[in-house]
């Protein structure tokens, strides 16, 4: 579905994604009334693709006919480590996700779009713009809508390359100049988002998915998907890297059997090498060992009952030559530089966590270290305005459970720093 | 307070007490109500809501996370913890995390002894750290104006960046960089140079932002406050006068809704410096026959005093940062012998605070002109006229500044010159028959009218330089002996004896005034002819 048309340059332009069917879903959505949209799509079961998969026409259905000016967000930041899947989407099918974008806004009584996209994405941007351009050009977007009198205006802005701007209302932030700073929860987005206006953001997967929905309808997107599991329709794209043999990406029904999508459609280990760890979902889901690995289901419930979560549907593979005290201390770095600074457990945490696991790498750790680990993850959690510090955590403590004997090949000798003895008190003897 | 049309109320449980608050109150607010303090550092009532420093999450119960006081509005019938496991577990992490990158240098640090980091790591932190690795280090950067910026304290809670943005309205400072990496930035080519800009430093719960003119000079604990107001313009800041060792060594705003918030600008903020003046007046003293001013006790300066107004029209010429008792028993003088009454007082620029309504640093330069004119004084712009046989009573006006040698000349041909003051004018020393050693508004009791008409009261915090006795006592002797007045031994004797005799000041009683301050009768006028003026 989404990437039948990946690799196919005449589906970048206008005319060619028109000679693909393209468009005629947006014309057809832009006859029906914005609430019947609504509901097609939350028949359809569509959840939302950016990692959290909040049901998208339940998203949309917050979003009434009140009179006030309201706003669609294309989250096109995808920042998150090992997820590549919206880029390939807008480098192949630009006029898909404006066709989605133009659908969504007009879904949730929005004239008003953004396609807010991560400023490295210098080859996305380019296409998006162009499609966007052409779009306007060709009066799909602009005042007068495919001739429905109505207005579309589709913006792309360029975020300046900051990975916590992919959290929504740091998004919004973002957008209006400020700070990329998360905003506490409520007001949500859909009564006060940007610029103080009822908003709604959308992953770029998501929104280019809509437009299958209204062309081929609710039912028939609704039967792909397992069927033992109502909650995970349709099919999402897997972004697949690391130590495998075909990395790239996918798009399989979701409830594949995650097992075979490794060893099967990506080839498996390199020649010689054997999977030792899976991360499914992007960076800041729980690793998987090989063994949960081949075991768990492709959707969202699946992941779930495997002890993690389906993401952003970024696989990051690691081999038996990979060593996970350092790719974990990598990942925290990560986390530890892009933390906005607001909250402070986010601030500190993710910082001292890498200094800990960096330590730890470098053959200085101490058994005590993974208590501090363990502890300082478990203030870091659920406590903050957004999830980044969660999501720093998350990786530590479910690599420190599953590879334990790894951070313990590596421990060094006790250099007590930090710790100063006891005084031993005037008169009397220290042992006493 | 409580009437049938106010806002709708919401009764929650916080702590196992009771509390009844307006519905929309976050739970902080609505836990000082029934007397719990919830931990925070980047809430402050003056400030837009941030939500940042995680201290103040408390156990809400049916509520799936910890959630933050300050973000978190009441609901009917809520359930809050503050101190079980779970909400305090949350704290002593967040204090672990602030301390980590903190150097842990409270001997040394100004803020020691007022800062709420130390207050709550002992309340509630660990007893020791569990960090090994090295500590971020950021230099000193100075601010500009009087600010010094010590980033190595700071926790980033942002109160400074939101006051600078959102209340003065001059958006100087920013968080920059991210992660541990982060500090408070300054806005290149600009300085902290705002007239509001000290308020940074009071706002900081740490001691990252320091006052310049205070640094290193005293520990928070050896320092005595009392209430006062500023002297420094008409809005009359409530303020706290900070002495150490009987000098005043720091002036703080004191919260008051009705005045100044919580905020005071630095023109009143760092003009402190004079009340500590060395060349006082200490002891009465006469004019001997040999020409002379002589050292005399004060029951002899104050018959002299007496005897030398007594049946001459005496006019006034007093300080408009003379209390309103002050005023009041020399306008009692004036008055019952046909004299004139007038003060002198400088303007400079006003400077308003955006974000405060009716808050800025007005252009008259005195705390009292208000309660000059509801009592009958007149500014004295040009020289006087006084008659060859009447008496001038001076109080407190130091003829410093601006003082124009046709005044001087005027002041020095009057057949009698009786002079009460903190400090003796060399321009009429010559002349004057008696002098009488006040205390400065510092070292006495009394009130001031702001512009609004908010009738203020202000405390001794520090003890007068020898003999000199409180500005209404020295007056009410004086106004005693001349049969003005019966005898007054109490400040509140006095104010009380000026509200029976002036209408404005009608219906105000001493003891209800309070250390918020009540308007005057006629307060009314004063909004309306003061608006234009500042909007």
């Amino acid at each position: 579905m989404l990437s039948t048309y990946f690799g196919d340059p005449e589906a970048r332009t206008l005319a060619g994604w028109r000679a693909r069917g393209g468009y005629e879903a947006l014309e057809k959505a832009l006859a029906m009334d914005p609430a019947e949209i609504q509901t097609l799509v939350k028949d359809s079961g569509l959840r939302g693709r950016g990692g959290a998969g909040f049901p998208t026409g339940i998203k949309w259905s917050f979003m009434k006919p009140d009179g006030k000016v309201h706003y669609l967000c294309c989250n096109a930041d995808e920042s998150e480590p090992g997820t590549f899947k919206d880029r390939e989407i807008m480098r192949w099918t630009p006029h898909g996700l404006v066709e989605g974008v133009a659908l969504g806004a007009h879904a949730i009584y929005a004239e008003t779009a953004y396609i807010y996209i991560r400023g490295e994405f210098t080859e996305p941007i380019a296409r998006v713009q162009a499609a966007v351009e052409e779009a306007y050009a060709a009066g799909i977007l602009g005042a007068n809508a495919m001739g429905t009198g109505r207005r579309l205006d589709v913006h792309v802005h360029r975020g300046a390359g900051a990975y916590i701007c992919g959290e929504e209302t740091a998004l919004m932030n973002s957008l209006e100049g400020r700070r990329g700073n998360p905003r506490i929860k409520p007001p949500f987005p859909a009564v006060a988002g940007l610029f103080g206006k009822p908003t709604t953001i959308n992953n770029v997967e998501t929104l280019t998915t809509v437009p299958y929905i209204v062309k081929h309808g609710a039912a028939w997107y609704n039967a792909f998907g397992r069927a033992d599991n109502p909650k995970s329709r349709g099919t999402k794209l897997f972004s697949v890297c690391g130590n495998i043999a075909r990395p790239g990406n996918y798009e399989v029904e979701l409830g594949f059997p995650f097992g075979e999508f490794l060893n099967e459609l990506c080839g498996g280990a390199l020649p010689g090498r054997e999977i030792k760890a899976v991360i499914p979902g992007g960076s800041s889901v729980p690793i998987l060992t090989r063994e949960e690995a081949n075991a768990a289901v492709m959707d969202y419930e699946g992941m779930v009952a495997a002890g993690t979560m389906l993401g952003s549907g970024g696989v990051i593979v690691f081999d038996d030559r990979q060593d996970m005290v350092k790719q974990i201390a990598r990942l925290a770095r990560f986390y530890a530089h892009e933390s906005c600074a607001q909250c402070s457990q986010c601030r500190e945490g993710t910082a001292w966590t890498t200094r800990i696991l960096e330590r730890i790498a470098a053959g200085d750790g101490h058994a005590r270290d993974f208590d501090t680990l363990l502890s300082i993850g478990e203030n870091m959690s659920g406590k903050t305005i957004c999830v980044l510090s969660d999501s720093c955590a998350t990786p530590v403590a479910s690599g420190l459970k599953k590879f334990r004997h790894e951070f313990e090949a590596k421990l060094g000798p006790d250099r007590s720093r930090g710790v100063v003895p006891a005084l031993p008190i005037l008169g009397k003897t220290a042992a006493a | 307070m409580s009437d049938n049309t106010g806002p709708k109320m919401v009764t929650l449980t916080i702590e196992g007490r009771t509390a009844v608050v307006p519905e929309g109150t976050s739970i902080i607010e609505a836990a000082k109500t029934v007397g719990v303090l919830i931990p925070h550092y980047c809430y402050h009532p003056g400030l837009p809501v941030a939500g940042v420093c995680r201290m103040c999450l408390v156990d809400v119960e049916k509520f799936p996370k910890l959630a933050p006081a300050c973000a978190t509005t009441v609901m009917e019938g809520q359930v809050v913890h503050v101190h079980n496991e779970k909400a305090r577990t949350a704290r002593t992490g967040v204090l672990e995390f602030l301390l980590i990158n903190h150097p842990l240098d409270c001997p040394v640090c100004d803020q020691a002894g007022e800062c709420e980091l130390q207050d709550y790591t002992f309340q509630e932190g660990r007893a020791e750290s569990r960090y090994e690795e090295p500590k971020r280090f950021n230099p000193v950067e100075d601010f500009g104006g009087d600010v010094m910026y010590v980033p190595n304290r700071c926790i980033l809670c942002t109160r400074c960046v939101r006051f600078m943005t959102e209340v003065a309205d001059d958006p100087v400072l920013n968080v920059s960089e991210r992660g541990d990496r982060a500090f408070i930035g300054k806005a290149p080519g600009h300085d902290l140079t705002n007239e509001w800009a000290g308020n940074v430093v009071d706002l900081c719960p740490v001691g990252a932002l320091l006052s310049k003119d205070f640094l290193n000079k005293a520990r928070a604990w050896e320092l005595d406050r009392s209430a006062s107001i500023c002297t420094g313009c008409s809005q009359g800041c409530n303020i706290t006068v900070e002495t150490r060792d009987n000098t005043v060594v720091r002036l703080k705003p004191r919260s008051n809704d009705d005045v100044n918030l919580y905020f005071m600008c630095e023109t009143g903020r760092l003009d402190y410096r004079w009340i500590n003046r060395r060349d006082r007046l200490d002891q009465p003293q006469v004019r001997s026959p040999d020409g002379a001013l002589r050292v005399m006790d004060w029951e002899v300066a104050l018959d002299a005093a007496a005897d030398a107004l007594r049946g001459r029209r005496v006019h006034v010429l007093a300080s408009p940062n003379a209390s309103n008792e002050a005023l009041f028993l020399a306008e009692r003088v004036r008055e019952a012998s046909g004299g004139q009454g007038w003060y002198r007082v400088s303007y400079g620029h006003e400077a308003p605070l955006p974000g405060v309504p009716d808050l800025s640093l007005r252009a008259e330069r005195a705390a009292n002109g208000t309660g000059a004119r509801l009592l009958g004084y007149h500014e004295l712009t040009g020289a006087p006229t006084i008659g060859a046989d009447d008496a001038v009573l001076i109080v407190d006006d130091t003829l410093e500044q601006h003082a124009t040698d046709a005044l001087l000349q005027a002041l020095r041909a009057a057949a009698v010159l009786v002079h009460a003051g903190t400090t003796l004018p060399t321009a009429i020393a010559d002349r004057v028959h008696v002098t009488l050693p006040l205390a400065n508004h510092t070292e006495e009791e009394g009130t001031f009218t702001n512009l609004r008409g908010r009738v203020q009261r202000f405390l001794q915090s520090r003890t007068a330089p020898g003999l000199a006795r409180p500005s209404w006592y020295v007056l009410a002797d004086l106004t005693e002996r001349l049969g003005l007045t019966a005898s007054l031994a109490q400040p509140a004797q006095v104010f009380d004896a000026l509200a029976a005799a002036h209408a404005p000041f009608a219906g105000l009683r001493h003891a209800t005034l309070g250390l918020r301050g009540r308007l005057v009768a006629n307060a009314a006028e004063f909004a309306e002819a003061n608006a234009g003026a500042t909007t």
